[in-house]
């Protein structure tokens, strides 16, 4: 018989400025080496689904940890909090690459860690797991599920909270980049997802692209009906094959 | 989508939520995915008091289709009943 075992809570973190936020984290129980993870909530908030994620990461090796993104804005059901962020235009990318940063500090923290770590996003937040690609230091592999304006065509978008386009940040990019899109999405559409591709591909970044018929936005989601479980499926298990690639320690490594 | 794009509408009046009625002053009207509603996407609608910090809300979501009937079928309450009550206002009034 195999043993299995994983812890799921509730965590603090530090996060943006030395600020101590709550974040769900969830690991595989044993000594370890285990990569981590960081998982950014899509815009709707940090809900049940997010959580349910990040266990289905943990379940797959990973030690995930999901930042409470709006923490900042006190107690309340994820879905009324994240009715206050967004009727306040929504967190500034500083803050949320300040909050990813400390989460990957957490992670590389702990004794069982690794020391690689990987940034998921979903919705918007994998806007954010783009620029957190381009804009952190010492991230090993980010995967993009369906971000939308990392591409801006609408520049009444570029605002005090969300200065700079992702793309235009994309020559920083310094770590693979796995992104999952559906063909029916309108943010990012079929044609944003080639341009950004485009840009990728001329500034010779390491990355994979995959587009689903049949779905739209934020397919993996089996709490609505954008669910796509054919899709879904497929599309996780090219997320665990990335970051178990990229996320690994190697041999040679591990012997030094 | 997910985008942050809401329109604000300054009111007056009163919403009952989960912890009974309260003013408001504002409505945040957005589409987008809804939390709830079983649709792609939703017209969305939170009722707050901004003027005390907006925290607690009354929520609608709802498909465009019908949003778009509410607007109507607001409208049609508004001309018939301010028609209504103009004659009784001036049935009312002294000869």
């Amino acid at each position: 018989m195999t043993y299995e075992s994983m812890l799921a809570e509730t965590v603090a973190f530090t996060g943006h400025k030395g600020d101590i936020g709550e974040a769900y984290y969830a690991r595989p129980l044993g000594a370890g080496p285990w990569p981590g993870v960081v998982l950014i909530h899509h815009m709707p908030g940090w809900d049940e689904w997010i959580k349910e994620a990040t266990r289905k990461l943990a379940y797959h090796g990973f030690a995930t940890i999901s930042p409470h993104l709006y923490f900042r804005e006190g107690p309340g059901s994820p879905d009324d909090v994240g009715a206050r962020v967004r009727a306040a235009g929504g967190v500034a990318d500083a803050q949320v690459m300040g909050d990813v940063q400390g989460s990957m500090a957490f992670l590389r923290a702990q004794p069982y860690a690794n020391g690689k770590a990987g940034v998921i996003g979903f919705c918007s937040g994998g806007r954010h797991a783009y620029l957190a690609a381009c804009s952190l230091p010492d991230v090993d592999a980010v995967v993009d599920c369906w971000g939308g304006n990392v591409i801006v065509d609408d520049r009444k978008q570029i605002n005090e909270k969300r200065p700079v386009a992702p793309i235009d940040l994309t020559e920083k990019m310094n770590c693979p980049l796995l992104g999952l899109f559906g063909n029916d999405d309108e943010n990012p559409n079929r044609d944003q997802v080639d341009r950004t591709e485009a840009i990728l591909k001329k500034l010779g970044k390491r990355y994979e692209f995959h587009r689903y018929d049949g779905a739209g936005h934020a397919f993996f989601n089996a709490a609505r009906v954008a669910y796509r479980p054919e899709q879904a499926l497929d599309g996780w298990n090219k997320v665990f094959d990335f970051f178990h690639k990229h996320l690994a320690v190697q041999a040679v490594a591990r012997a030094a | 989508m997910c985008s942050y794009i809401v329109e604000k509408a300054k009111l007056v009046g009163s919403a009952k939520g989960a912890n009974g009625w309260m003013r408001i002053d504002t409505a945040n009207v957005y589409y987008d995915h809804p939390f709830h509603a079983q649709l792609d996407h939703a017209l969305g609608i939170d009722f707050v008091n901004e003027s005390e910090g907006g925290r607690e809300r009354v929520a609608v979501e709802l498909s465009a289709d019908s949003a778009r009937q509410l607007v109507e079928k607001i409208l049609a309450a508004l001309a018939s009943g301010e028609a209504e009550h103009g004659k009784a206002r001036r049935q009312m009034e002294p000869v």
